[in-house]
């Protein structure tokens, strides 16, 4: 006998439990960090025709706005016919004050900005050099997406070929592998960064070899272990026996089955790599000036920072951090969607 | 164990000889060191004999063997800016770096292991929801950045702390918790997942059966398995403060290891570059070999793999 049920009523779901579905939604698929790495592959591929400014020129006479919403600084100036150097900051010439208020005189006190509102024509401000930081900020996604996606192929390809030989091998092979990989976390790799920029020039290729020497590692290691695990499968065994060759056994038998780990790996490194190049051009070993890059804006800000001019830095690190963070929240989800296995390995 | 050390100690020396053979390349690569000791007036015969007194005469592996023979010594040559030995100008910058290093690492603990614990404890709930904040925010903010932001919060806009350089006591607040910001965050997540997996462990689920209360249980049998990972890493985490200090003590104006060796790379001050990167890499083997050591200790599965 089928139980009788007409008399229970399904209670439509409660605010909080909506609010909880649409929070597990944003849980179980990254949206907001795809959107931000969208937006920053968006503005890396079309700065030209996004960013409101050129980004390498600027008005000296328009240094230093403060962003839109920003209302400005007033002071409380006397009106002085000549200004000396040293009065600066407490006088206003009578042309200056005339230019807003025709009626003033020596000697009167009035009210001027000491420093200007923000307007819309620069959203996010402008620096030292009266460059527009949003559109510098916009061509820096450049800078970091051709250096990450550089690295990322030449490094990682590196990486591969010495895991995938250390593992099929091993011996002699995966000893030096080992020792290798020792060496280069002995290593202060931004030093050595820093001694090839000086010596040799800044240039992209140099920043790209430094951080190519530091990533292959990581996959390196990774490959490995995933060879020393399929090697002893039948498959492998099987095309052996039918004759393939080693080469043929590691790209095409062993290989595929390592992608999965490798586009973790991949995805977290490259905030890794992201946070590397800034470092460096924050050193001042990064893409030669006025090349915009999140790091050297960073610097650029720095010692405006004790004038309260704070959004000249304060900018390209949130670009900075929200790439990288996205990268990192990206890369555990496909971590738990594509290899829970690699949960350990962090 | 004793076959364990011996090997141990073996990788590291091979590892401390393949680096300051890399360093011999690079300054080799970087150009004769005499046109920085030399000027224009100086004639060729200045030149042969500072040749002669550098070993410069001599082909480049006989020149290698030099280099070490000094390094031996604890004899890395005459700093160029200072004109005094690099040994000296190390040992007068290193007490700065060790102390910023030890602070960021003992903050990078006390905020991540407990946090760690906390928030695998409370899985799922605000607790859980801060920790991970903590823990983005350490993996994501460039420290120099968040360096800068410290500075121009608590410095410039409070006036709470000092913004740079190193005179009272709390003028180490604000560079140990940029540098140590990262690694809390590692070690809380490295904590966090540790616990997770303990907890989810047949001998606590027995434990919770015989009727332990749940205090001794993650104090007791829980914390003490979770504490190996964030063991491992610290090998690498004290290799990786020391490159972090570059950074840091370059933004905070810090008179140790880092800010010295940004100096004598851009005074082109080889002699001194190279006597601190050695020194740098000998704090990351010291250190990674110590680690090591502890690690077998703990846990006898590695002395014998």
């Amino acid at each position: 006998m089928a139980a009788d049920l007409s008399g229970i009523v399904i209670a439509p779901p409660t605010r909080s439990a909506k609010v909880a579905g649409i929070y597990r939604k944003f849980k179980r698929w990254p949206v907001i960090p795809v959107f931000l790495l969208g937006l920053v592959v968006f503005s890396g591929l079309f700065a030209p025709l996004i960013s409101p400014h050129d980004p390498e020129k600027g008005e000296l006479r328009e240094r230093n706005i403060p962003p839109a919403w920003s209302s400005g600084e007033k002071a409380t100036k006397t009106v002085v016919e000549r200004m000396s150097i040293n009065e600066r900051t407490t006088t206003v010439t009578l042309s200056d004050a005339q230019k807003t208020d025709p009626a003033v005189q020596i000697g009167d006190q009035i009210e001027v900005f000491s420093r200007p509102a923000g307007s819309t024509k620069f959203l996010l401000g402008t620096d030292h050099l009266g460059r527009d930081v949003l559109s510098r900020v916009i061509y820096g996604a450049r800078i970091s997406l051709l250096v990450s996606i550089v690295t990322l192929a030449v490094g990682g390809s590196i990486g591969v070929v010495m895991g995938l030989a250390a593992g099929w091998y091993g011996g002699v092979v995966d000893e030096i592998l080992m020792r290798l990989v020792d060496i280069k976390l002995a290593i202060p790799l931004i030093l050595i960064a820093l001694v090839l920029v000086i010596t040799l020039g800044q240039s992209l290729w140099i920043i790209v070899t430094v951080l190519c020497l530091f990533i292959w590692p990581r996959f390196a290691r990774q490959v490995r272990g995933e060879v020393l695990q399929l090697k002893h499968m039948d498959y492998v065994s099987l095309a052996k026996v039918s004759g393939a060759s080693t080469a043929r056994i590691l790209f095409i038998h062993i290989f595929p089955g390592t992608i999965n780990t490798l586009i973790v790996v991949a995805t977290l490194q490259v905030g890794i790599v992201i946070l590397l190049e800034s470092t460096l051009s924050f050193l001042g070993a990064g893409v030669p000036p006025p090349t915009p890059a999140w790091g050297s804006m960073v610097a650029d800000g720095r010692d405006k920072l004790a004038g309260g001019v704070w959004w000249i830095s304060t900018f390209p690190g949130i670009a900075i951090m929200l790439t990288v963070m996205s990268l990192n929240l990206f890369g555990d989800w496909l971590r738990d969607t594509l290899d829970p296995r690699l949960r350990q390995l962090e | 164990m004793q076959k364990f050390l011996v090997r141990r100690f073996l990788l590291a020396f091979v590892t401390l000889l393949s680096v300051s053979l890399i360093i011999f390349i690079m300054s080799r690569v970087s150009g004769d060191p005499r046109h920085i000791y030399l000027d224009d007036y100086s004639t060729q015969e200045d030149w042969d004999r500072m040749g002669a007194v550098l070993g410069l005469d001599k082909p480049y592996y006989q020149q290698y063997g030099i280099f070490l023979k000094g390094a031996f010594r604890g004899d890395f040559g005459e700093s160029v800016r200072e004109g005094r030995p690099v040994t000296e100008v190390v040992i007068e910058r290193a007490p700065a770096t060790l102390l910023l290093g030890a602070v960021a690492f003992t903050f990078s603990l006390l905020i991540g292991v407990p946090l760690g614990i906390l928030s695998a404890v409370k899985r799922g709930t605000m607790m859980d929801a801060f920790g991970k904040f903590v823990a983005l925010i350490g993996q994501s903010a460039p420290p120099f950045w968040l360096g800068i932001m410290l500075m121009f919060f608590f410095a410039v806009k409070m006036g709470w702390l000092p913004p740079y350089g190193k005179q009272d006591w709390n003028s180490i607040v604000l560079p140990a918790v940029t540098l140590g910001w990262y690694y809390a965050a590692a070690n809380l997540r490295l904590v966090r997942s540790a616990m997770l997996d303990v907890l989810d462990s047949e001998y606590i689920k027995l434990a919770r059966a015989k009727g332990v209360n749940s205090r001794a249980i993650i104090m007791k049998h829980a914390f003490r398995n979770a504490l190996i990972p964030p063991l491992t890493f610290a090998g690498v985490t004290i290799g990786a403060l020391v490159t972090g200090s570059l950074v840091v003590e370059t933004v905070f104006a810090w008179p140790g290891l880092g800010r010295l060796a940004i100096e004598a790379l851009f005074a082109f001050d080889y002699p001194l570059l190279q006597g601190v990167v050695i020194t740098f890499t000998m704090i990351y083997i010291t250190a990674a070999f110590v680690i090591d050591v502890a690690y077998a200790y703990v846990d006898p599965r590695i002395r014998y793999a």
